[in-house]
């Protein structure tokens, strides 16, 4: 894949459907039965609904024990720091999959409460996957580091601030919100180190 | 000259990108591209790029403005930034050779915040957030404002509304749209049209996103529906990156030649987005040189819209959900009352599965604060359902709020011959846009006649072209009247009906009131409603759940080649068979409800149409508190037990409490409100900066189950609001839910202040960055670590009381 510096915008198929995910994130196990029907009803009616959208750019970065510095940005994070050691370069990313999902969740939280918790796990599963993808399109052209997210660890979710000033939310749709949390609600940002070597 | 004027005589060049430019010029990565406007040699730089654009022929410039607002910049510096963006495009027009007119615009670019609900600006706030850039671009001598690259219908009205009502000027709107040719947030270009025509607007259209033939498709869109001047600037195809710098796809003669074809089409103004330069504007100049002017047409279209999607009347009947409203409906009248607005929302949505086109929204009720509540509830359907609105009330102050925070084109329920109701709609209709029911009464009272009817239209008709506002824009009600109190009220509204038609006019009305005081009113109805659709009927204000006035439709429609295929008709009748078989079996199930735990069987299975329909039965021998007590009940605990031991989980505790509330609905129909007991008052909560409220519905759901009284604040409630509630209902009880460790502070600042000021009011904590340790920390009374804790330690607290 080629990565640019500068705001990228990629659009994904849908990847493959975790079912025993999705349960796991709605609390739940498949009975073969109720549980089980509701689910694949609710695949039916939000699957067509999903987007899978990417929105990237590379970044030289800088990494000492205390943090990470990029493009004249400095994020004090032991752990991204340890996370993105030896790398030179980094990806900043987020992921969504799109609001159309939120307006349905919305609407089940009012009139179906079952189908809106399965829902909420379905749109978790899904852009995890999509993340997924993500890096593997990545990782066939470069070593990358597993993905660090804004709110994990010592990565303050302040953090988000900087992520939206580097990318250009509007271009898939995905915008901050004062409480640094993000809408659509199933999106993610997150760093990825690339190891020297590869890409170029 | 007035840019509006030129317009109508002129194809107008637009301008071409700004932020691309600058950032090949260094502009570096999340820096403020409205900051270089003070300095004094990059704003050379600006001021040159401006020039070159007049040099190309550009006849109208964007300032550097884009993203100046008070979310990005303190108010002394915005007003610097505008007042020295719009100098520099001044000097740079003075500075420019061509004899073309040249004007200056204020560029509104979004706020780079989503609007309430999936946001958190509010709308009032993004307008006023516009405003205040507007009255600064008035004061710095812009000629013209150009609203763009919004990729969000409310923001877009925000933007417009702040400046049809801060400025004079002529305002452009441009919209973004993605490749599936509708913006983020779903709206469709006819929408669009339908808004940002009936507000006023001079021009509309859209920019960037995509190369110009990619956008193509939405420009014919927009060509098809406006009757006012539509602009195109699309970007230079897609970006890749040629040694780390940013480079568009399209060269200026290819890109020239989108855009031409896009005013060869009719579009009256061209520029370019992203990616273009003054290069391209002067590809664009020579390729549009020699085109004749199409005109534009007026398309005098009835349209109202969503935030979604348009619905034009004229072509095929519309049909008006009216369960919304509180007239004759006991629980619905309850439903307001106790501010139960899931139950509202719930009427909304059947209606909508039941094929209702629109919604009309009518929830007056003499005690309540009717423009506070038409706006929450308008707010809350929007939310929940895409169908465009028909906002109906006759409180003047409530139905400008609610036109006002409208997302998309009302319908408007109503005006009538009334001097005083003209005085007070129209000038709403002109600001707010939108089309009015317009009902044939006035002073005098309804005229018995067809005859007297008409002239009331025609009065209307008249008053309205004299405040602007064509015949399009009304749709005529000629009133259906009890038969039962005037045998010929219905011929007299069908001939109404008919000449309206003839005169080309659109036309609704009440169906129903038509068979108001005679048995089997549906029979009557549908009958009726198909007699008026025969006479031209436009749109009827209907039951949607009757299942006869649903056949007549489908029906009216397949017999008048408005069906193609007969596809809307064949899914009609596949929906209607399984309801009747369902009816026919459901004697069948009786026996099994009179041995008495089929109801909690039904519950714990979670059964949700059954549960009703078995409580219903059981009603027939039972006492309504005998059935609570000794069935759902019962049947919560047996399936709470479970949850606990982890032999059911979340999905199926949620299943069986759905089901015990459609039990408890029925019951709630059958038993006035004071006569059903109950528990003590829970305040339930998510906190403030907090937006998760999966687990707090939950809780509540289950609260409202074991029969606590609670009342939902819903998410990102501020601790005041909280601590109100909490006091006005004197309850025991206050729920705070908080997902994010960010939300904790807030919580811990709710549970102090409830402490300090309701001191017997015991506060519970949950969600999931909590643990007991924490709620100890932040004071709480008690820590759940799920909702079925929480429904034991309201339990104990209500038996304490």
């Amino acid at each position: 894949m080629q990565l640019s510096t500068q705001n990228q915008a990629l659009s994904f198929d849908a990847p493959p459907v975790d079912r025993r995910e999705i349960l796991r994130y709605a609390r739940a196990r498949a009975d073969g039965g109720a549980v089980d029907a509701l689910l694949e009803d609710c695949l039916a009616e939000a699957l067509p609904q999903l987007t899978y959208r990417v929105l990237c750019r590379r970044l030289e970065i800088e990494v000492t024990p205390a943090g990470v510095a990029a493009a004249g940005f400095r994020f004090a994070s032991r752990q991204l720091a340890a996370r993105l050691e030896g790398c030179a370069q980094a990806v900043l990313f987020a992921a969504t999959v799109g609001l159309p999902l939120d307006r349905l969740i919305a609407r089940y939280q009012r009139l179906d409460p079952p189908r809106a918790l399965l829902l909420n796990a379905i749109g978790a599963e899904r852009v995890e996957a999509l993340c997924d993808a993500f890096c593997a399109a990545l990782a066939e052209s470069a070593i990358c580091t597993p993905r660090f997210s804004p709110g994990y660890g010592d990565l303050a979710l302040e953090t988000q601030q900087t992520v939206f000033q580097l990318l250009d939310g509007r271009q898939i749709g995905v915008a901050l919100l004062d409480s640094m949390l993000m809408t659509p609600s199933k999106s993610v940002t997150a760093f990825i180190g690339l190891k020297t070597g590869e890409n170029e | 000259m007035k840019i509006t004027d030129y317009m109508r005589e002129h194809l107008l060049l637009l301008d071409g990108g700004m932020g691309t430019l600058l950032q090949a010029a260094g502009l570096r990565p999340g820096e403020a591209p409205e900051r270089w406007n003070l300095d004094a040699q990059r704003s050379a730089l600006i001021r040159e790029i401006h020039r070159q654009y007049f040099e190309a022929g550009s006849h109208l410039v964007n300032a550097n403005t884009f993203g100046a607002n008070r979310l990005h910049y303190t108010i002394e510096e915005l007003e610097a930034i505008v007042a020295a963006g719009l100098a520099l495009a001044k000097t740079a027009r003075d500075a420019a050779a061509g004899t073309q007119p040249k004007w200056i615009a204020l560029d509104l670019g979004p706020t780079g915040k989503l609007l309430k609900p999936y946001g958190d600006l509010a709308f009032d706030d993004a307008v006023s957030i516009f405003a205040e850039v507007v009255r600064l671009g008035v004061r710095y001598g812009a000629d013209c404002i150009f609203i763009e690259t919004m990729n969000d219908s409310l923001e877009t009205k925000a933007a417009l509304l702040a400046a049809k009502e801060n400025s004079d000027l002529p305002v452009f709107v441009s919209n973004a749209y993605g490749a599936d040719g509708k913006l983020m947030t779903g709206a469709s270009p006819a929408a669009m049209v339908a808004m940002l025509e009936g507000m006023g607007a001079d021009a509309i259209g859209l920019n960037c996103s995509l190369g110009p033939e990619a956008l193509l498709p939405v420009v014919k869109s927009y060509l098809e529906h406006a009757s006012i001047p539509v602009l195109f600037k699309p970007n230079a195809g897609l970006p890749t990156e040629i040694d780390g710098k940013p480079f568009y796809t399209l060269q200026p003669a290819a890109f020239a030649a989108g855009v031409a074809e896009a005013a060869r089409l009719g579009a009256r103004a061209v520029g370019g987005c992203c990616g273009t330069t003054p290069a391209y504007i002067q590809a664009v100049a020579e390729a549009v040189a020699d085109l004749p002017l199409l005109p534009i047409r007026k398309k005098n279209e009835t349209v109202i819209s969503s935030y979604t999607h348009a619905v034009t009347f004229g072509k095929t009947p519309v049909l008006i959900g009216e369960r919304i409203n509180p007239t004759g409906k006991k629980r619905f009248k309850e439903a307001l009352r106790t501010h139960d607005l899931d139950y509202i929302l719930g009427e909304g949505l059947r209606q909508q599965a039941n094929g209702a086109q629109v919604l009309d929204v009518n929830v007056g009720l003499p005690e309540i604060d009717e423009p506070a509540l038409l706006c929450e509830v308008m707010q809350e359907l929007q939310a929940v359902s895409d169908l465009p609105l028909q906002i109906d009330t006759g409180d003047a102050v409530a139905m400008e709020r609610a036109l006002r925070r409208y997302n998309g084109c009302p319908l408007i329920n109503s005006v009538n011959g009334k001097a005083e109701s003209m005085a007070a709609i129209f000038p709403l209709m002109q600001k707010y846009g939108g089309v009015a029911i317009a009902l044939t009464l006035d002073e005098n009272g309804i005229p018995a006649t067809a005859d007297g009817r008409i002239a009331i239209a025609e009065n209307i008709m008249a008053a309205a072209a004299q405040n602007g506002i064509p015949r399009h824009r009304l749709i005529f009600d000629p009133l259906a009247m009890a038969v039962s109190a005037d045998p010929t009220a219905a011929e007299t509204a069908l001939e109404a009906v008919r000449r309206l038609h003839a005169m080309g006019c659109l036309t609704s009305m009440g169906v129903s009131n038509i068979s108001f005081g005679l048995p089997a009113r549906d029979a009557i109805n549908g009958v009726f409603f198909a007699c008026a659709l025969e006479r031209g009927l436009s749109a009827a204000i209907m039951n949607p759940d009757s299942a006869e006035m649903m056949k007549t439709y489908h029906a009216f429609r397949a017999l008048h080649g408005m069906d193609a295929d007969f596809g809307d008709y064949i899914a009609f009748a596949q929906r209607l068979q399984p309801a009747q078989t369902a009816q026919s079996a459901s004697p069948a199930g009786a026996p099994a409800a009179e041995s008495g735990s089929a109801l909690q069987d039904v519950i714990c299975k979670g059964l949700r149409e059954q549960a009703g329909a078995l409580t219903k039965q059981l009603l027939e021998t039972r006492p309504p508190l005998e059935i609570v007590n000794a069935q759902i009940i019962p049947a919560l605990d047996r399936v709470g037990v479970g949850y606990e031991k982890k032999q059911l989980y979340l999905p199926q505790l949620l299943m069986s409490a759905e089901a015990a509330k459609s039990a408890f609905e029925v019951i709630k129909a059958a038993v006035p409100a004071e006569a059903r007991g109950g528990k003590c008052a829970v305040v339930i909560a998510t906190v403030r900066g907090d937006i998760h409220d999966i687990g707090k519905n939950i809780v509540r759901l289950l609260l409202e189950n074991y029969g606590f009284t609670v009342t939902d604040l819903g998410k990102d409630v501020t601790p005041e609001a909280i601590r109100d509630a909490v006091i006005a209902r004197h309850a025991p009880l206050a729920a705070l839910s908080a997902l994010m460790t960010t939300t904790v502070p807030a919580m811990a600042e709710t549970v102090r202040l409830l402490h300090e000021e309701a001191p017997w009011c015991k506060v519970m904590v949950g969600g999931a960055v909590l643990t007991q340790d924490y709620a100890d920390r932040i004071g709480a009374d008690f820590y759940s670590p799920d909702a079925m804790g929480a429904v034991r330690y309201a339990e104990q607290i209500n038996e304490t009381l």
